[in-house]
């Protein structure tokens, strides 16, 4: 086993003998990009992929996302792993807006991201029609790797995110796009 | 215990029930039995309180939609079993679409309950004395009967479908 750690790369910055300087705003994407707190929505077998993800094989904890969180209201990132039938639209809707921002959601597997196969009257033709998405991961289910993938997308976001953009007038039109607020 | 026969099943029926029954079939073996609506609480009851064939148990309730046949376009189909004697019986009501009303067997099995909810909740057919028919699987607000044949399978609201993909 290698005994090699590797550390969160550092932001780019000012540094000194005894210093190091950035800014705030990417000292805090910093942290927040490794600490995510995921809350898993998974409805399916996309969500037993989660479930491999989750485990000691692929690991999410690598990521810093060991505090898989089971309620909404102490998660940054919902995992919408599976099937949404229209009954669950707006469970699903609900968690979210029980969430703080900020939040992020991700949306694992075919049948999130479009209704997949199940292009039927019963079941929402992708989740994005109720809430906002930033990471749609394809497959059928898709593999560990793959949702792995996806996550690290999500950590590029949070990291590079302005902190000013939740308060920005074009994200509050596009949560207004989805009747939130 | 004598094995019990569909033969000696549609007889004992015939012999009870006589012109509300109004006609039986074997499909892969299976005794189905079409019964007037008025007469399927009385047929089902006296199924299930017959000292031999006791067909205590209520498998199953659902429907079909066959616009073809005028006056008989839906129908509620009922799955009756007797453990004992490893025995099933299939029962078939027809309605006409525009009176789709069957009466309830929530007196005569609890279980009826949900079934019954379901049949309604996809074909519309009206369970009479139901103690609360409303949609059990769909969304409440759906204001169509999905299972019906003239509603599309297919979901309006799905965008990432071209139909040229699919030769349409």
């Amino acid at each position: 086993m290698s005994k090699e750690i590797t550390i969160a790369e550092m932001p780019a910055g000012l540094e000194g003998p005894g210093f190091f300087a950035t800014s705030l705003e990417k000292a805090i994407g910093l942290a927040r990009a490794n600490s995510i707190w995921p809350l898993p929505f998974a409805t399916s077998c996309c969500g037993i992929e989660f479930m491999a993800t989750m485990g000691s094989n692929y690991d999410l904890a690598r990521f810093g996302s060991e505090r898989i969180s089971f309620s909404p209201r102490q998660a940054d990132l919902l995992i919408v792993a599976g099937t949404i039938a229209k009954k669950m639209g707006p469970v699903l809707r609900q968690v979210y807006l029980q969430m703080a921002e900020p939040r992020w959601v991700i949306s694992v597997g075919a049948c999130a991201s479009s209704g997949g196969i199940f292009d039927t009257y019963s079941v929402l033709q992708g989740i994005d029609k109720v809430i906002p998405v930033d990471v749609y991961v394809p497959g059928c289910p898709p593999r560990p790797e793959q949702i792995l993938d996806g996550f690290m997308q999500i950590q590029e976001l949070v990291k590079n995110e302005s902190l000013r953009r939740r308060n920005s007038n074009e994200y509050k039109v596009m949560l207004g796009s989805y009747g939130i607020q | 215990m004598a094995e019990i026969t569909n033969t000696y099943v549609s007889e004992e029926l015939y012999k009870k029930f006589g012109d509300a029954i109004l006609s039986t079939d074997e499909p892969y073996g299976m005794l189905t039995v079409v019964v007037e609506v008025s007469s399927i609480t009385s047929v089902v009851d006296w199924l299930k309180k017959h000292p031999v064939i006791n067909a205590h148990f209520l498998t199953d309730i659902c429907g079909t939609h066959f616009p073809q046949i005028p006056g008989k376009e839906l129908c509620a189909i009922y799955h009756m079993q007797s453990m004992p004697n490893n025995y099933r019986i299939r029962l078939k009501c027809f309605v006409p679409i525009t009176k789709p009303e069957v009466p309830s067997l929530t007196g005569l099995f609890p279980s009826a309950n949900w079934m019954e909810r379901e049949t309604y909740d996809y074909y519309g057919i009206q369970f009479i004395g139901h103690p609360n028919l409303q949609r059990i699987l769909n969304v409440d607000e759906m204001d169509y009967f999905p299972l019906r044949k003239e509603f599309p399978l297919e979901d309006g609201s799905r965008t990432d479908k071209d139909d040229k993909y699919f030769g349409r």
